[in-house]
């Protein structure tokens, strides 16, 4: 059996076990962790705004998506902004319509604008991909500094998909010209809630 | 694969005949690495992310068989169906028998290296399996039917127009459109129609942690994602070297990978696998492929750490002005160099040759493979194995080739044009092949032998002059 051979292989061919480095993780120092939240998801092709409240997230959508149909959400607070039901979904291919996604991250992080979203937060692994546009709600208690917080906060295998998320889809691939909206959504707006 | 047998010297020249392009393809290179430099100065612990990344990989490498044991168990654990392929062959006949139990013979396949390294699209084919790349860059390169040319950017060899007229004949875009924004887009319209509509879909692995059995991949595009998860099966395939003991160990990874790759903080999707869908099924290839023989070398048992961000390929003077093609190898560059002669000594005795070993390469390593002395080695192994002879020329020519240009002159300036105000001759000798390819800078009027004649007694009266102060 390969697999035998293989481990077998290994086995013989590895050094002395070296200890894995007592310091991996480091801290970064950033003043004002929204303000770098927002800026770094600036660059990656994203808009954070800042809110008070959902009537705030609400007024924004109405505008900035205004006359859009295909809605779905999973906040209940935004519940009445939407007309695709996602629970009356069963097959991901039935997201194939949508055009703006509303739903919540769970932590986001200030070093990448990365926003870790799992499926607590996800009726549908293909949800944040599929859909044209993507907005996502973050507390800005949620925001930490870098990547290492990140991995200590969260429990990323607590469910069987997970994703960190920073910015829409992107691709730089024909002569380097940056284009947003390669296969998954083509626009990112992240409101931070109090 | 690519495996056209030509040298790497001999495809750098067919490379270097525009020079216009070269200087581009040089240009865009270059600029990929300073994005990277800029975002590795806007992390002060840099250099110490590095270090725990190599240390990480370190243990990792000298503890793969537990680790790999655990990995399993917890991916099994996980509803995960764990294959075991030793080489390349045993790596797509496992991929073609579960597109056969699936009764599928179209698969949608996100970036993969390893892939690449297999063979897997030709045998594919040759089964009489559709396979479409998805990324961007993949998908352009296979519409060519050609191989990619950088593991990160498969298609950066190509200006807009050849994009334009590939995407022309293949999806009916508009004939001479340049536009990226425009050209994306048919690319997003015919994948879409892609993701929706097969059933299976092949990712590759860019981290597999032990402690969880679960595995991350990483695209900017979104397109392993819109895959797998319209797909009723998922098929991840991973060289065993990807793995990682603890989820928190993935905090280094990700903060190197992404700014040592393009220079961004970190990439747009980096999903998290740990557990099929419910009615999916996820399967997991680990491949051998050479990696315990290299595993057992000593001295290029550190290759094995490669997260394969390509900042070795950009900032190589060497990749940069020959092309990815030239390395007639799935990886290309100075990793690509270190990795070809293990799985074929002899084929691939050309590339550890392909190298100034200026050391560029292993500045900019993220988890700080000493890659130009491994270069260094192979040449040394390559000589005891008898490929001397051949493997000498090759890196005389390749530097020539490769590295003549006016630039260079300007560079080098005084000695350069010292050469050819002195001597002529010695640099339009056609037997110097540093001519090759290039038209020398216009001479001066005056012959040296004329001017020497003029200026003779003048010359010896300033240098004594100068002596005497
Ligand atoms: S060898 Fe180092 S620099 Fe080159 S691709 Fe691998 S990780 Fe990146």
């Amino acid at each position: 059996m390969s697999r035998d051979r293989i481990l077998a292989a290994i086995r013989n061919s590895q050094p002395e076990r070296l200890p894995l480095p007592e310091k991996f993780s480091f801290e970064s120092v950033f003043d004002d962790l929204p303000a770098q939240f927002a800026a770094v998801l600036a660059t990656v092709g994203g808009q954070a705004v800042s809110v008070n409240d959902y009537a705030e997230i609400e007024a924004h959508l109405r505008t900035a998506y205004a006359g859009v149909t295909n809605i779905a959400t999973t906040l209940p607070q935004l519940a009445h902004l939407s007309d695709v039901d996602l629970a009356a979904v069963t097959d991901p291919h039935g997201l194939a319509g949508l055009n703006l996604a509303v739903i919540e991250g769970q932590l986001g992080v200030a070093e990448n604008a990365a926003i870790w979203l799992d499926e607590r937060n996800l009726p549908h692994r293909a949800l944040p991909m599929i859909t044209q546009y993507l907005a996502i709600v973050v507390r800005r208690s949620d925001l930490v500094p870098n990547m290492h917080d990140a991995y200590r906060r969260l429990d990323v295998a607590a469910t069987g998909f997970g994703t960190f998320l920073s910015g829409p889809s992107k691709t730089a691939d024909i002569e380097q010209s940056l284009v947003v909206g390669a296969h998954g959504a083509r626009g990112l707006v992240v409101y931070l809630l109090p | 694969m690519n495996v056209k047998r030509t040298t790497h010297p001999d495809a750098s020249a067919s490379f270097n005949r525009d020079e216009a392009r070269v200087d581009w393809h040089d240009e865009t290179l270059w600029f990929v690495r300073s994005k990277r430099d800029r975002a590795a100065r806007l992390v002060p612990e840099w250099e110490d992310l590095r270090e725990a990344a190599s240390r990480i990989k370190d243990h990792v490498l000298s503890n793969m068989h537990d680790l790999l044991v655990q990995f399993e168990q917890n991916a099994v654990r996980n509803g995960i169906k764990v294959h075991w392929a030793a080489d390349a062959a045993e790596h797509n006949a496992i991929v073609h028998g579960i597109l056969q139990e699936n009764g599928v013979r179209q698969m949608v396949k996100s970036k993969s290296m390893l892939t690449e390294e297999c063979g897997l699209n030709e045998f594919l084919k040759e089964k009489g399996v559709d396979v479409i790349d998805s990324d961007l860059g993949e998908r352009i390169v296979q519409m060519r039917g050609e191989p990619p040319s950088h593991i990160v950017l498969p298609a950066i060899h190509l200006k807009k127009a050849d994009v334009g007229e590939t995407f022309h004949q293949h999806l009916g875009t508009e004939a001479g459109a340049t536009d990226p924004q425009y050209l994306t887009e048919a690319a997003r319209q015919h994948l879409r129609e892609t993701f929706l509509t097969r059933r299976v879909a092949l990712t590759g692995v860019n981290f597999a942690i032990a402690e969880t059995g679960g595995f991350v991949v990483c695209t900017n595009e979104g397109n392993a994602d819109m895959g797998v998860h319209l797909a009723d099966v998922h098929i991840a395939c991973m060289g065993f070297e990807k793995l990682l003991p603890r989820t928190e160990h993935l905090g280094v990874f990700l903060r190197l990978l992404a700014r040592s790759a393009t220079g961004q903080p970190i990439t747009t999707y980096s999903s998290h696998f740990y557990r099929p869908r419910p009615g999916q099924q996820m399967h997991l290839v680990v491949v051998d492929n050479g990696r315990s023989r290299q595993l057992g070398r000593p001295d290029f048992r550190n290759s094995l750490k490669c997260i394969r961000c390509a900042a070795c390929l950009n900032t190589c003077p060497v990749y940069r002005r020959s092309g990815g093609h030239s390395y007639h190898s799935a990886v290309a560059g100075p990793i690509g160099s270190i990795l070809a002669p293990n799985l074929d000594m002899s084929q691939n005795a050309d590339l550890p040759f392909a190298s100034t070993l200026c050391g560029s390469c292993s500045n900019v390593c993220p988890v700080k493979i000493d890659i130009h002395d491994q270069l260094y080695k192979w040449r040394q192994v390559l000589v005891q194995a008898g490929h001397t002879p051949a493997a000498k020329t090759v890196a005389m020519k390749t530097m020539a080739t490769v590295l003549a240009s006016p630039r260079l002159y300007k560079v080098a300036g005084q000695l350069g044009r010292k050469v050819l105000r002195l001597a002529p001759a010695l640099a339009e000798n056609r037997l110097n092949p540093w001519y090759q390819q290039r038209e020398m800078p216009e001479a001066p009027k005056e012959s040296f032998r004329e001017w020497y004649a003029r200026n003779r007694s003048e010359v010896r009266g300033q240098k004594s002059e100068k002596i005497e102060q």
